[in-house]
């Protein structure tokens, strides 16, 4: 089934309040679940709080030749946000004058931004150690323009990150569209060609796996040994790693909830599922997240839900990391997604 | 009281058996644990069993748990539907080879 973004639907949930008041109403607030600040209080556990600023997750846009089911960012081909030349430059001064380890490049689809080559060319003139781009596979082969990104990621040294929800044809359709697992499998098959994903190899090639439905994703190695047994038998491809990561409630994967009735289910298990372990390890304790307009957010998440740092400073080009080091990261219930069983993040597991 | 023998809300309050006999319930819980746990059957393989165990049973509490249990293994339908029939078969084999029983009971009474 083709669908249009929350937005171009004229949906409610387009609009963030609205998904902030869906994730304090109901169950929150009649008491059935705690929320996640009393949750994290009742555990006995410190307040969640920054440690070092290691990567700044810079999404350039939300602009995206798919539509998927649970896309967080409600991205698509009729989002036209994108990031302008004068915030990658503000971006780049950023990584000149800062120690930031990696730059992790998100949308979208990043690579549709117009300037995305130059800005990974200029990111590796800097000390940035890894330059992480999130691609959805399909868009290698989208459009002929895109056809030697294998190369240029190659080139630069680009850790490759991306979805594929499942391998096999059903279930990867289902929720990216018809004929995505088609082309995910040929452009994955293009990547090994360059060395990416290739044991033993400098290139790395990671897969993202999330579920595809109102459930949790299960035990990372045994479904990375899955995915790398069916990969190699059926199509001869190879990757590193296999990160899961839980899909949040918020955008359309809320609606998804909300419209399956599964809601109360699903936050339900990400309540029981809590796990401290992962609270000391959630990715905000050392993430920026910067969006296509420059403003920071603790993370992705909350970026989609334009909850921005509680700090002085908010936006890139006033960047500072004594400040940031010294904020309050901003919780709502979405939080759970991020501790529930093995933990989450844009790395996978993190408990 | 509510009007159903089922609550879909019950499987949630599960723990709470333990309040009401901590030991016992404690043991249940702890022996429940350990059989799921990977051994010389697999995780996966226990959990299809329990899938197949479950509808024997007719149990709604362990069909909707195996289920989803089921897919954040990542297993398939095809797979849990074939559980679903070995287990029906098996059902439905006990059923039926009560037929001997019947077929002797049968000649034995009759002339």
């Amino acid at each position: 089934m083709k669908i249009k973004s929350l937005k171009a639907r004229k949906d409610s949930l387009a609009q963030t309040e609205k998904q902030l008041e869906i994730l304090s109403g109901g169950i929150f607030k009649d008491g059935s679940l705690p929320t996640f600040k009393e949750k994290v209080k009742s555990s006995n556990l410190p307040a969640v709080r920054p440690t070092a600023l290691e990567i700044l997750q810079i999404n350039v846009g939300y602009m995206c030749n798919q539509v998927c089911a649970h896309c967080h960012v409600d991205a698509g081909p009729d989002r036209k946000e994108i990031m302008t030349h004068e915030t990658m430059e503000q971006i780049l001064t950023v990584l000149q004058s800062n120690t930031i380890k990696t730059v992790d490049l998100t949308g979208g689809a990043p690579e549709m931004h117009p300037e995305f080559r130059w800005f990974v060319e200029e990111v590796r003139k800097t000390e940035v150690e890894e330059i992480i781009v999130r691609s959805n596979l399909t868009i290698i082969l989208a459009n002929k323009k895109y056809h030697d990104l294998p190369e240029f990621f190659a080139k630069h040294k680009v850790h490759v990150i991306s979805s594929l929800p499942f391998y096999k044809r059903g279930k990867t359709d289902k929720q990216r569209g018809d004929g995505v697992f088609d082309s995910s499998i040929e452009a994955l098959q293009m990547l090994n060609k360059v060395g990416f994903g290739i044991a033993g190899g400098s290139l790395e090639l990671d897969l993202v796996y999330n579920p595809s439905g109102a459930f949790l994703p299960g035990d990372q190695k045994a479904l990375e040994l899955d995915f790398k047994k069916a990969l190699k038998e059926d199509f001869n491809i190879e990757f590193n790693q296999l990160f899961s990561i839980t899909n949040l409630p918020i955008s359309r994967f809320l609606d998804y909830l909300i419209a399956s009735e599964n809601y109360e289910e699903y936050m339900h298990s990400l309540v029981e599922a809590f796990n401290p372990i992962a609270v000391e390890n959630v990715m905000c304790t050392n993430t920026i997240s910067v969006s296509w307009e420059g403003y920071l957010f603790d993370c992705d998440f909350n970026q989609m839900l334009d909850l921005k740092v509680e700090a002085s400073t908010t936006h890139i080009s006033e960047y500072n990391t004594d400040v940031l080091s010294d904020r309050n990261i901003r919780l709502s219930q979405h939080c759970y997604g991020c501790t529930a069983g093995a933990g989450s993040s844009c790395q996978g597991s993190i408990a | 009281m509510k009007k159903s023998y089922y609550q879909p809300e019950d499987l949630k309050k599960f723990g709470k058996i333990n309040e009401w006999n901590e030991a016992l319930g404690s043991k249940f819980f702890d022996y429940y644990n350990s059989v799921f746990e990977e051994g010389s059957l697999s995780a996966r393989e226990k959990s299809l069993i329990a899938l197949a165990v479950s509808h024997v049973i007719q149990c709604p509490y362990c069909i909707d748990s195996y289920t989803k249990d089921g897919l954040q293994r990542g297993i398939e339908k095809e797979e849990m539907m074939e559980a679903v029939h070995v287990g029906a078969a098996i059902k439905a084999g006990a059923a039926l080879v009560h037929g001997v029983q019947m077929m002797s009971r049968h000649d034995q009474l009759s002339m």
